[in-house]
């Protein structure tokens, strides 16, 4: 996997192109970048927002696109009532509105379908996001890497992306797509109504032809360290695991 | 460029302002953000070792590190992911203490932080020493949480939070300046967040 250091990336400006629903508190945002940019499945972008008093809140966001998608990005954003950001997307952009961005950025949580597998990816909630890059981009390639994805949400209707997941699931070419429900019953006969634990990590394993070479969990803190410790104790080795934390 | 309909409605009281660096706000609790699962590190297994490159200098085990002279420092913290937390009070042992007690003065001006699950960050032994930064054992009193490095983390409270390394189990002095792991990933070589050097190649 190349780790190398990210080029140089400045403040540019990009116009929202698309505004799409995908669940009641994730909006996906199209944007097209000025300067366009190429990016890793698994990378993110940071968004600057301005007042007329010059004052600036800025947050990061996984880009959801694959990297063979086109020039235009992608972000999945969840609302967060208490925050500034995501309210302003939600409450007041609109197509045709410009906002500053920045990236592409990290060069940690990344993979590419050169980087090979099987691959292991868990998400919570909008979590999903950046796996979402790195499932698009393997669809893109067509590639046939055997990749499975346990993605827990606590009802049906806040399943993002879901349809497009249930499409790639249904093809059969290797992609394997697991649902665990937390406050809801499972309505595919594979999925979960329970939250993620380590006999669901050990049978969604079983899925894959071989042991994960890579795993990617992405959530929530709590979230992020309840599936990172229940891959350890079904038996990923710790090296293994690449985490991203929403923080809180 | 101002954003269509984005007003200041969090914009802290102006006391405060002074405090937080440019592009960060302020946030109440405290995030959690590593690079992989969090490690569980036992006291009776911890230890840190002082190395001058692949040599060992000094090692402590946590009965002997934790008899060295605790100092507390209370600060603001700033993580590169924009959050500044206020007033963060920590106990622990001062660098300069660790050399002391090691009866040495540093020998290169490069230190990579080590830590217990393999990661690495790169600063400066001038940013360490002159009573700067620690190795913090306790938060607000209490032992540090295993999600915020236990049982020992770097403090160096004036860079971008990564470079307080969390599960820390040594220093090592370094001939030049040798970039860790999040400054080979595209975070900035030094990371001051009042210069806002996030990135790499941020001036």
């Amino acid at each position: 996997m190349s780790d190398g250091p990210a080029a140089q990336s400045p403040w540019q400006t990009v116009t929202i192109t698309g505004i799409e629903k995908r669940t009641p508190r994730v909006t996906s945002f199209f944007l097209q970048p000025s300067r366009p940019f190429a990016y890793r499945a698994g990378q993110h972008v940071d968004v600057r927002l301005t007042a007329p008093d010059g004052y600036q809140a800025r947050r990061s966001y996984s880009i959801a696109s694959a990297p063979e998608a086109g020039e235009t990005i992608e972000l999945a954003i969840e609302r967060l009532d208490d925050g500034e950001v995501s309210p302003f997307f939600h409450d007041i952009a609109a197509v045709g509105d410009e906002v500053e961005l920045r990236g592409p950025l990290g060069g940690h949580f990344v993979w590419s379908d050169s980087d090979g597998g099987p691959l292991l990816l868990v998400g919570g909630g909008s979590g999903v996001v950046p796996l979402m890059a790195m499932i698009r981009h393997r669809a893109a390639r067509k590639s046939t890497v055997p990749a499975a994805l346990v993605f827990s949400a606590r009802i049906w209707e806040e399943v993002i992306f879901r349809d497009e997941l249930i499409g790639l699931d249904d093809r059969r070419d290797g992609f394997d797509l697991v649902l665990a429900l937390t406050r809801e019953l499972a309505r595919r006969p594979t999925d979960y109504s329970r939250r993620v634990d380590t006999a669901m990590m050990e049978q969604s394993m079983l899925r894959l032809p071989a042991p994960a070479r890579f795993a990617f969990v992405c959530g929530s803190n709590a979230f992020v360290s309840a599936a990172a410790q229940a891959l350890i104790d079904a038996g990923v080795p710790a090296g293994l695991i690449r985490t991203e934390r929403y923080g809180v | 460029m101002v954003t269509r309909g984005f007003f200041s409605g969090r914009k802290p009281p102006t006391d405060a302002d002074e405090r937080i660096p440019p592009g960060q706000y302020l946030e109440q609790g405290f995030p959690v953000l590593s690079a992989g699962p969090t490690p569980h590190v036992r006291t009776e297994d911890w230890s840190f070792t002082l190395k001058h490159g692949p040599r060992p200098i000094k090692k402590w085990n946590w009965t002997e590190f934790n008899a060295l002279p605790l100092t507390k420092m209370t600060r603001d913290i700033h993580c590169v992911t924009a959050w500044t937390k206020f007033d963060t009070a920590w106990q622990g042992v001062l660098v300069d203490d660790i050399l002391a007690d090691a009866g040495i003065e540093p020998p290169t001006a490069f230190t990579l932080a080590l830590s217990f699950d393999g990661y690495t960050t790169n600063v400066p032994t001038q940013d360490l020493t002159a009573g700067k930064a620690m190795v913090a054992l306790l938060y607000e009193g209490k032992p540090i949480t295993p999600d915020h490095g236990a049982p020992a983390r770097l403090l160096v409270p004036h860079l971008y939070f990564w470079k307080s390394a969390k599960w820390l189990n040594g220093l090592q002095f370094t001939e030049r300046d040798e970039p860790g792991f999040w400054e080979l990933r595209g975070y900035h070589i030094y990371g001051d967040p009042w210069r806002e050097q996030r990135y790499t190649g941020d001036s």
